[in-house]
């Protein structure tokens, strides 16, 4: 579905990124992990076109820096980190721009099928009782919740997520990717996120792309990749032994 | 189903359209009536019914002031509209509810075309009386752009403080290049001074024309951009992410805002803080939603300058304010009352 070839992101004279190469196959979900200042972000920011890179992007085979906006938009859809909204618009407005890229002709109605797309949204994220509320009044969980909606809202077949549950506390976080899981399991989608609870990554991901420096570390099948001696090359720690040790606190 | 009209997310809102329009034709009829010679109401009315059937060759006081003061009010109207119109686009795509024509420099960079222009009798063939307006038009464009850039440089968020500090400093060097073009311009002085002041106390019904035309194509692309514009004021990122095509988008509001600016400029003039403070009051009225937004400032817009030129018309009464005075002393409080509050939310 989406092929990334020799991806390299330079900001002057720095290399963020350097010749990284992964594949993404239809219903999978590739976890990107590395510590900060690993590339993560900068991926998905090369990948949806909002910096300039070398290297080849395709999706099913077609040249993503060739694909017009709305029709990118109608395959791929964005959560990013963090969103600081100056006016109040409410929750529902900011969700029916999920809609944008489907928009018909200037003077055809939307029609009933928009509205219900919207309200299942709305429905899933658990945001219908707020959905008049100005999103300026919004928690960070709320707001993070009302831009998922506008995602699925949007109706893509490949979720691209910037550390989806930054802001949500445990409730939300679990929700959320549980959400995803289910959004998943329709033939034809995919997701990539960049997480940093390696835990997370590696109970829903079902592929990995371990980063460090800008440097492809390794990626493939998830239980490889975040295999304790990768890890512990990339983090310079053992992993494992931390992540058992934490684990430990909460068996009595 | 929800219904089509009432949605507030699609934000299509007729009635409410309508209305506006109501009110802003009931100031306009008030603005005809008064001013700063009384004339009986009857008398006018008379005078109107004359000049609709082209008998304009009667000379009584009230038919003279329909030929003055009626081209007025509808260039006051048009301008105010156009003014609050960008404005409004300009906060919505800037993400910065400080931006506007004369926040920004825009305006002054307007006026220092249309100065060059008259100064040093730069006239384009073909276009004997379009030359001002086009060199307004331009330098209201390359203003915007050098602006924008400058800021863009310094500061990639284009954060509120940047935009207006950069803003601050363009208006000083427009003014300034002004002023030295008055220095070596004494006989033209007059002409030029007024474009510093902002009035449209002699405009005529070429200007209406005019401001019309501009008004219908570049308020029209602003209108049909309502939904980009409300991508653009979530955040840049968000409206690439949901399909709008950026670069193009943000180049044809740009386009149109610089197209009206500028007319507006080289006919009436720098009207300050207008296209400011309306699309705030329109924004306390019916929200951020710009399908609603740029309706209410348009109506808003075209209100409040009516009135701003009437209450300059008759507050010192046989006197008058130039309206230009007039938006910048109300203005100058609102932008004040609106900073303070920005920050205060910070």
């Amino acid at each position: 579905m989406l092929n990334v070839d020799s991806l390299t992101v330079s900001y002057g004279p720095l290399k963020i990124l350097d010749n990284v190469s992964f594949e993404l196959q239809k219903q999978q979900w590739l976890m990107i992990v590395g510590p900060n200042g690993a590339g993560k972000s900068t991926v998905i920011k090369a990948v949806t076109q909002c910096v300039p890179y070398s290297g080849k992007v395709t999706l099913d085979g077609k040249d993503i820096a060739h694909i017009r906006p709305h029709a990118l938009a109608r395959s791929v859809a964005v959560l990013s980190q963090n969103y600081h909204i100056g006016y109040a618009f409410t929750v529902e407005e900011i969700v029916s721009l999920g809609r944008y890229a489907w928009k018909k002709g200037l003077f055809a109605k939307d029609g009933e099928d928009i509205d219900d797309r919207i309200d299942h949204a709305l429905e899933i994220t658990g945001l219908k009782k707020i959905r008049h509320q100005s999103v300026l009044t919004l928690s960070g969980g709320e707001l993070q919740r009302t831009f998922l909606a506008q995602i699925f809202a949007q109706d893509p077949r490949l979720l691209i997520l910037d550390e989806p549950t930054n802001h949500l506390d445990l409730v939300y976080q679990k929700q959320t990717f549980e959400l995803i899981s289910e959004w998943l399991k329709q033939p034809g989608r995919a997701v990539i996120s960049v997480v940093h609870d390696l835990s997370l990554a590696k109970a829903y991901g079902s592929h990995a792309l371990l980063l460090n420096e800008g440097h492809h570390i390794a990626s493939g099948n998830s239980e490889q990749v975040l295999a304790n001696d990768n890890l512990s090359k990339v983090y310079n720690m053992d992993v494992q032994l931390w992540m058992q040790q934490l684990l430990a606190n909460w068996q009595n | 189903m929800i219904s089509y009209m009432g949605n507030r997310a699609r934000g299509y809102n007729w009635i409410e359209y309508l209305l506006f329009a109501i009110i802003t034709m009931v100031i306009f009829v008030l603005c005809i009536f008064a001013g700063s010679v009384r004339v009986p109401a009857g008398e006018i009315l008379s005078s109107i019914r004359d000049f609709i059937s082209g008998q304009t060759e009667n000379t009584n006081t009230a038919m003279q002031i329909m030929k003055i003061r009626l081209p007025r009010v509808i260039n006051v109207a048009l301008t105010g509209a156009a003014l609050a119109l960008c404005g409004a686009a300009m906060q919505g795509l800037l993400r910065n509810p400080l931006a506007d024509g004369s926040t920004l420099g825009v305006s002054s960079g307007a006026s220092l075309g249309a100065i060059i222009s008259i100064a040093f009798g730069i006239a384009i063939p073909g276009l004997s009386g379009g030359s001002t307006v086009l060199m307004s038009i331009l330098f209201a464009f390359a203003s915007l752009v050098l602006i924008l850039s400058l800021a863009y440089r310094l500061d990639y968020t284009l954060a509120t403080n940047t935009i207006i500090l950069i803003g601050v400093v363009f208006t000083m060097f427009a003014h300034s290049l002004i002023s030295m073009i008055v220095v070596f311009a004494d006989e033209k002085v007059k002409s030029i001074m007024f474009w510093t002041m902002g009035s449209l106390a002699g405009s005529n019904f070429k200007n209406a024309a005019t401001l019309t035309v501009a008004l219908v194509i570049c308020g029209g692309l602003l209108l049909l951009h309502a939904d980009e514009l409300n991508a653009f004021a979530i955040g840049e990122e968000n409206a690439r992410h949901i399909g709008v095509n950026v670069r193009r988008v943000k180049l044809i509001i740009l386009i149109a805002v610089s197209v009206l600016i500028g007319v507006s400029v080289s006919i009436g003039g720098t009207i300050g803080f207008a296209g400011l403070v309306i699309p705030h009051i329109a924004r306390m009225i019916v929200g951020p939603n710009h399908r609603r937004l740029l309706p209410a400032s348009l109506f808003a817009g075209a209100s409040f300058l009516m009135l701003a030129d009437l209450i300059g018309r008759i507050i010192l009464r046989p006197l008058e304010l130039p309206i230009g005075v007039v938006t910048s002393f109300t203005g100058s409080i609102a932008f004040v009352y609106i900073f303070y509050n920005t920050r205060r939310v910070k």
